[in-house]
């Protein structure tokens, strides 16, 4: 279960605005300060840890970069929801333990409302009106990544029970 | 069931005689290629806490071309990093400021009609015009692949564009692109496989080919795939790849297309890209009291030798209007080498243009090139999202190395059919 405060964002939001491509020579401490700055100029700076994002449609488009999710998980955000998501952020988001919800109602979330998102369930709730969102539903393969805390982390896992190989000393 | 030239990729990856859209299915990896931004540098610290090796460093290209060549000392350091990884980790296929990887996987014979490509860079789908299947991914994914040799893909359904009809001069596979960007909505094609056929399709040299395969994330489709045909059979075997199964890489004649979209060719004008989005393209006419301070050919997109010929045969005779940066940024060492003997380089630079080294520069804002605040610029790339190539007010219109020269000379956007014969 994750709950927190909605940063809305609206459609097409590409990579150069969530982790802009100049400073991604630079650790994540400090692209991760000029994420979404050209729409949204306070959202680095007060972005508390728990809340949630949402977009619009394609949310993520553009590049494959990592550095995006990951800006945007640096800073605290618990969750991702979207209309629809660029594949390769989705895919990226997931595989670093963010979890990127696909919601078609996201449209009708305001800007600090207070959510609450059952992933197993595959619902958003809005705590400020009680409605609540349903949302396409994650495949058994990634909740189970997720619930590791990414694909590294399963990966680790699966080396542990011996089903990779390990490096030879 | 008949099987689209995806399904049947996919099918063969996943050693399945067939495989149906939505399906989630594990597919073997053929080819795994990343590069100094999203590589090494941090692939390798995640592959050291995991304590994986690599399932096989010969199905693996590494690629400095994002910081290549370093422009100042952070740069430096992930180049140096990224050729120590290499070394350490007997990287056999690692192009050190050959090219930018995209083009450089199928000049250097990496790719071939069936090959299951991932790569960790949102381009990578530019492997589909040989007929592989081609798609990008992040880097832990990369860190996946290259431990498992696996990655799980779910069957895209297939939209088949038909291009018909005769392309005009002064028109390339760019503007194909451009026309198709702003025509079809990215949730149309959202995590679809472009299929290109016509006519059009099989007249079109393989380098924009390249092109057009090149900005399927442009559109928000997982890859593009174009048949092979005697074009991709001649292009690979120039490179030292044999192909003698293309037949088997074809849709079955009654394959289930989600759309089937029909283009004509013949009537497609030169396209620009407004700042913004590639999808805000229009016909060059409509732009014609744009004034530019530069003009970029270069980017995995728009500066193959194919494309440095158009440059050329629009500038030969001309000179830069004054005020104008035109700068050439070509995509491999193999470009600039083909360049420099066919005598495309020396009509370039008689006309003003300024030769800038190989690899991805200023097409992400990144190398040589870089834009101030307010400039503005038109470019042969995929990209002209906000702040892209610079400063967040800089702006950047897209379009053909045909249109970017015309610019160059003109000092403004213009239609490159008004300067050439
Ligand atoms: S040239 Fe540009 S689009 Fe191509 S790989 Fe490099 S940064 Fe990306």
């Amino acid at each position: 279960m994750i709950t927190g405060r909605a940063w809305v964002f609206g459609d097409n939001i590409n990579t150069d605005l969530i982790a802009p491509a100049r400073l991604l020579r630079r650790p994540v401490a400090e692209f991760s300060r000029f994420c979404m700055e050209p729409v949204m100029p306070t959202f680095a700076a007060e972005v508390k840890p728990g809340d949630i994002v949402v977009g619009g449609l394609n949310f993520g488009c553009g590049s494959s970069r990592e550095q995006a999710p990951e800006a945007i998980q640096y800073l605290g955000v618990a969750a991702v929801i979207a209309k629809s998501f660029a594949r390769t952020f989705y895919r990226n988001s997931m595989n670093i333990g963010l979890p990127a919800i696909v919601c078609n109602e996201a449209g009708s979330i305001r800007q600090g409302a207070r959510l609450r998102i059952s992933l197993e369930k595959g619902v958003v709730e809005n705590l400020d009106c009680g409605k609540s969102y349903p949302c396409q539903s994650v495949p058994p393969h990634l909740i189970a990544m997720l619930n590791d805390g990414g694909l590294l982390r399963h990966l680790e896992k699966r080396l542990r029970a011996g089903a990779l190989r390990a490096k030879q000393q | 069931m008949p099987q689209t030239l995806a399904q049947k990729l996919i099918a063969k990856a996943a050693g399945r005689a067939s495989v149906e859209p939505d399906e989630i299915v594990t597919c073997r990896v053929d080819l795994a290629m990343m590069h100094d931004l999203q590589g090494p540098r941090r692939v390798g610290p995640m592959l050291d806490k995991l304590g994986a090796p690599i399932w096989d460093t010969d199905r693996l290209v590494v690629v400095s071309d994002h910081f290549a060549p370093a422009i100042d000392t952070d740069a430096a350091g992930i180049l140096d990093f990224t050729r120590k990884w290499a070394k350490a980790n007997g990287i056999r296929h690692f192009y050190d400021m050959q090219g930018i990887s995209h083009v450089l996987l199928p000049e250097r014979g990496h790719l071939r009609p069936g090959t299951f490509l991932v790569g960790g860079d949102s381009h990578t789908p530019t492997g589909g015009a040989v007929g592989a299947f081609a798609i990008g991914v992040g880097s832990t994914e990369i860190c996946g692949v290259i431990v498992t040799g696996e990655i799980w893909v779910r069957v895209p359904r297939s939209i088949r564009v038909n291009w018909k009809g005769k392309i005009g001069h002064g028109v390339a596979g760019k503007d194909m692109i451009l026309k198709q960007c702003a025509m079809l909505s990215m949730e149309a094609c959202d995590y679809r496989v472009i299929e290109y056929r016509g006519d059009a399709i099989a007249a079109l040299p393989m380098g924009e080919r390249l092109t057009l395969c090149n900005m399927s994330p442009e559109l928000g489709a997982k890859t593009s795939v174009i048949p092979p045909d005697p074009v991709t059979v001649d292009y690979l075997a120039e490179r030292g790849v044999k192909v003698d199964d293309a037949p088997r890489w074809q849709s079955d004649a009654d394959a289930g297309y989600e759309q089937t979209l029909d283009l004509d060719a013949g009537a497609l004008e030169p396209q620009i890209s407004a700042p913004g989005s590639p999808s805000h393209s229009a016909g060059a006419g409509s732009y014609q009291k744009v004034a530019i301070d530069q003009a970029y050919i270069g980017a995995c997109t728009g500066a193959k030798l194919s494309d440095l010929h158009m440059a050329a045969e629009v500038v030969r005779g001309r000179r830069v209007a004054p005020g104008v940066r035109f700068l050439i940024a070509p995509a491999s060492q193999q470009t600039t080498a083909s360049a420099a003997a066919d005598g495309t380089l020396a009509a370039l630079t008689a006309a003003g243009a300024i030769l800038l080294p190989t690899g991805c520069g200023a097409c992400a804002g990144m190398g040589a090139g870089t834009l101030a605040a307010g400039e503005v610029c038109i470019a042969s790339s995929a990209r002209n999202y906000k702040g892209r190539m610079g400063d967040n007010t800089s702006q950047v219109y897209l379009g053909s190395a045909y249109s970017v020269a015309a610019a160059a000379v003109a000092g403004k956007i213009v239609d490159p059919r008004e300067l050439l014969q």
